[in-house]
């Protein structure tokens, strides 16, 4: 399965969404901003970072930039799309993924092993997770509140479009402790958190049974390998 | 050259917080007669030849669609404005 990593300028996780890519058993696609070629690819990756600088809002001009044009299509016809952090923001900018991400309530960039419940299974990122399973991944960014009107939320929360969730601490703000999102389809997949730095033992997040053992970022890539697989 | 001034601000009911903090700055250094601040941007969009209608309406376009995202964020005021100062000699109030 060949799964496409956008590069944006700025971008700065791509490299480690291709490692993850790579050890879920997945071909790993190096795509460019700049063009209009998806090169045949399976799903999609819109890596972490700072694209653009964040100027005008962060995502936003990233959003607009020519590639997207392809992806947006690609995530109306089914393909599974991930945003991370900065690929959340982008996916929300391309309204994608409803609300909006601000800055950090507490003004300031975070970074923390952050644990979060896994709310909904029913996506092409999250299937192989347990119902309401608790993990830890890395979590890093200064604009990372999630924000919308009240009806919506309603409306994500009854329709079980909530696919992640902070436990212990609300890190950035977001409302309902919301840490990620997927679409009426299951497809279209973002949240703040960075699954792709808890992928391999030695250089995760530390976990009770030993030093930077854990892993359980790798779940969301194999989620989409084998359920893709599951499919054709 | 004309210049179309676009200004826009974060919602009122939404937390600012780079606002939040300039605020409480300005408390530190004994400006108590100053409650809030909130911080919003202004685009000067400077066009090649006549501001016309059209153009105008598309620039409201543009404002709404993509120097603000309505979810977090209102256009506050679309102008043209021809004068070398900013701030000055502003016409045509469209909103």
């Amino acid at each position: 399965m060949r799964v496409g990593v956008v590069t944006f300028p700025g971008s700065l996780d791509d490299r480690d969404a291709m490692r993850a890519i790579r050890l879920a058993g997945g071909e790993p696609v190096a795509l460019w901003h700049g063009t209009h070629d998806l090169d045949g690819v399976d799903a999609i990756v819109l890596p972490g970072g700072f694209s653009y600088g964040d100027y005008l809002r962060c995502g936003a001009i990233a959003a607009r930039s020519p590639i997207m044009a392809e992806v947006i299509d690609a995530a109306h016809s089914g393909m599974p799309v991930l945003g991370i952090c900065n690929g959340f923001q982008i996916l929300v900018e391309a309204r994608l993924l409803p609300g909006g991400l601000i800055r950090n309530d507490h003004g300031t960039f975070i970074r923390r092993d952050q644990r979060l419940r896994v709310e909904s299974t029913d996506s092409a990122w999250t299937s192989g997770f347990e119902q309401g399973q608790e993990i830890t991944i890395p979590l890093k960014n200064g604009e990372g509140g999630f924000i919308a009107d009240e009806a919506t939320l309603d409306r994500l929360e009854g329709e079980g479009l909530v696919a992640f969730r902070y436990l212990d601490v609300n890190p950035n703000g977001s409302l309902r402790d919301i840490a990620g999102l997927r679409n009426e389809r299951g497809n279209v997949v973002g949240l703040m958190p960075h699954p792709e730095h808890a992928v391999e033992p030695g250089f995760g997040p530390t976990t009770p049974a030993a030093m930077r053992s854990g892993v359980d970022g790798l779940t969301i890539f194999t989620s989409l390998i084998s359920s893709t697989l599951a499919r054709t | 050259m004309p210049t179309i001034v676009v200004e826009v601000m974060p919602k009122a009911e939404l937390l600012d917080p780079a606002g939040k903090a300039v605020a409480a700055a300005l408390h530190r250094l004994g400006h108590e007669a100053i409650g809030n601040v909130r911080i919003g941007k202004r685009f000067e969009l400077h066009v090649d030849g006549e501001v016309d209608a059209p153009l105008l309406a598309a620039v409201e376009q543009l404002a709404a669609d993509m120097l603000s995202n309505g979810v977090i964020e209102d256009v506050v005021s679309v102008r043209v404005s021809g004068a070398e100062t900013s701030g000055a000699g502003v016409a045509g109030e469209t909103r």
